[in-house]
């Protein structure tokens, strides 16, 4: 099926192109959240106004306002199955929530995958906007067009004092979470990372490891956002953000010359090893690929390993995850199939067909 | 109806949820509810910002000794949506916009601890917003106004009160 091209490649489009500070920085998010007046939350919502959310959601971009931002498709959660869903939450297109809880809810994607819609989450409209890189400005600019859009055609739920209002408190107002997602192996490494983050935490930011259980950082990628969204402007949490993940790249930056410096034989060693183990191994777990994909990246950027270019790591990154495996290798699989069929793609992608 | 869990209170949060096409309804106390805060839409695994918030909202935590204040507080009922304050504070969150509007009184105190702030200053809609921008120059200049008096700039205040009067002439309606 056509539509389902989105679950297809593992890589969006959007992220092939690198970006500023891209040996660190991952990904910039935007993600706006907005709901219409009088109709209840989705929480409380009947089917019947959920319909009528969409009514009055889907239809503003596929017309002609939205044509600068690309051709866009409307997907609802209902008619996906299950690993569609998952395979879009792996590739951060959709939340979990999203897919989990799936009433009336739908996500309009564009060609690239850098913008995605979510109709019916937990807000009734949430603007997702994604950018490689550190390119957090950029993101903003593109997310407040298209929230312009939207209001154009419709009435958004709006108070004078409290700002948009959103179905959680912690939303309200501006209804911003702006997020960067940063690769910070050398401060982990170094033990610093507790420290960082801790710091990172009393300017009103907030830290998650990706992909994990819980908080916990699998592959040392790290989701730095907004904790705040209520008095203040949308340029103070996207100047704060910035100059906060500046200042982390910095130290990371610090961190991996110091690495080099004082232990280049134990890091060389490690990195090659990661890259033999990464090329050869015939079982795999999520959590050491994901730690050895790190250690590539990171021998990668420190010049130690020629490739692979940073791009097929971020595409590993995601094909590695379990819905994508079952996508690409079949959809009834135990845990040890799934962790044979994740060494056979990486022998596979990374250069070694034994 | 009794809540489905425990079959002794009666159920006040009523749930549907749809799985692979597949509709569950649940019909719940709210004390069931705190603790399988799973069967919430939307709470799946446990922790949650919403648990966490629902800890910051619950009155009843503050000691068995309720108050009329707070008798007062957990009476207020949304008219628009339907949900009272106390399933708000279990929840940790609201149910529809008004609903900002009928626990107004109880909100400051919240936004103040998750944010630091009670009042949006960011991005206004515009056509909403071409009012609320209008309003609050015609604060802003009351002010100075007020300020002029009180300095006995009298030339300025008259300026600034022939601004605000223009001001409210040409304020767009709703
Ligand atoms: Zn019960
Ligand atoms: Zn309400």
């Amino acid at each position: 099926m056509s539509s389902l091209r989105f679950t297809e490649q593992a890589l969006s489009d959007w992220m092939r192109c690198g970006g500023s500070h891209s040996e660190i920085v991952i990904s910039s998010r935007m993600r706006i959240a907005r709901n219409l007046e009088h109709l209840p939350f989705p929480l409380l919502a009947s089917a019947e106004q959920s319909e009528e959310v969409m009514k009055q959601l889907a239809p503003v971009f596929q017309g002609e306002a939205a044509a600068d931002f690309g051709s866009f498709q409307l997907l609802k959660l209902d008619e996906l199955d299950e690993l569609d869903k998952k395979v879009l939450v792996e590739k951060h297109l959709i939340s979990p929530n999203l897919a989990n809880d799936s009433r009336g809810g739908a996500v309009i994607l564009n060609e690239d995958e850098s913008v995605s819609i979510m109709i019916n989450e937990e807000d009734h409209l949430r603007i997702q906007c994604l950018f490689p890189g550190l390119q957090v400005r950029e993101a903003w600019v593109r997310a407040t067009a298209i929230d312009d859009i939207f209001e154009g055609s419709v009435n958004y739920a709006f108070d004078d004092r409290r700002g948009y209002l959103t179905s959680c408190p912690t939303n309200v107002g501006t209804g911003l979470r702006a997020s960067v997602m940063v690769h910070l192996p050398a401060l982990v490494m170094t033990h610093q990372i507790n420290r960082i983050l801790s710091a990172v935490n009393q300017v009103g930011l907030t830290v998650r490891g990706i992909y994990g259980e819980g908080s916990e950082a699998v592959g040392n990628i790290f989701q730095i956002s907004n904790q705040i969204t209520l008095g203040q402007t949308e340029n103070e949490i996207i100047e704060n953000l910035h100059s906060v993940v500046t200042q982390i790249i910095e130290h990371e930056r610090n961190a991996r010359e110091r690495l080099l410096a004082d232990s280049a034989l134990r890091i060389t060693d490690r990195i090659k090893r990661s890259y033999g183990i990464l090329s050869y191994a015939a079982v795999m777990e999520l959590k050491e690929s994901a730690q050895r994909l790190s250690d590539l990246r990171l021998g990668v950027d420190l010049g130690i390993l020629e490739g692979p270019p940073i791009s097929v790591l971020n595409e590993l990154n995601v094909k590695t995850q379990p819905g994508f495996l079952q996508k690409m290798f079949g959809d009834e699989m135990t845990a040890t199939e799934r962790d044979m069929y994740r060494a056979k793609l990486l022998r596979e992608t990374l250069g070694s067909q034994h | 109806m009794l809540c489905q869990e425990c079959g002794v209170k009666p159920a006040t949060l009523h749930f549907t949820k749809i799985v692979n096409g597949e509709k569950t309804e649940f019909h719940i106390c709210e004390s069931c509810a705190r603790e399988k805060g799973e069967l919430i839409p939307g709470t799946a695994g446990g922790f949650s910002i919403h648990s966490l918030l629902s800890g910051l909202l619950d009155l009843e935590g503050a000691g068995k000794e309720k108050n009329a204040a707070a008798q007062t507080v957990q009476g207020l009922r949304c008219e628009n949506c339907g949900m009272t304050y106390s399933q708000f504070s279990k929840l940790g969150r609201f149910g529809c916009s008004s609903c900002y509007k009928y626990f107004d009184s109880t909100l400051d105190p919240l936004f103040r601890r998750v944010h630091g702030s009670t009042a949006h200053v960011g991005k206004l809609p515009k056509r909403a917003g071409a009012q609320i921008m209008c309003k609050r120059k015609i604060d802003e200049l009351k002010q100075e106004l007020q300020q002029s008096i009180a300095e006995e700039e009298f030339e300025t205040a008259a300026e600034l009160r022939d601004q605000i009067r223009k001001l409210e002439k040409e304020m767009p309606q709703e």
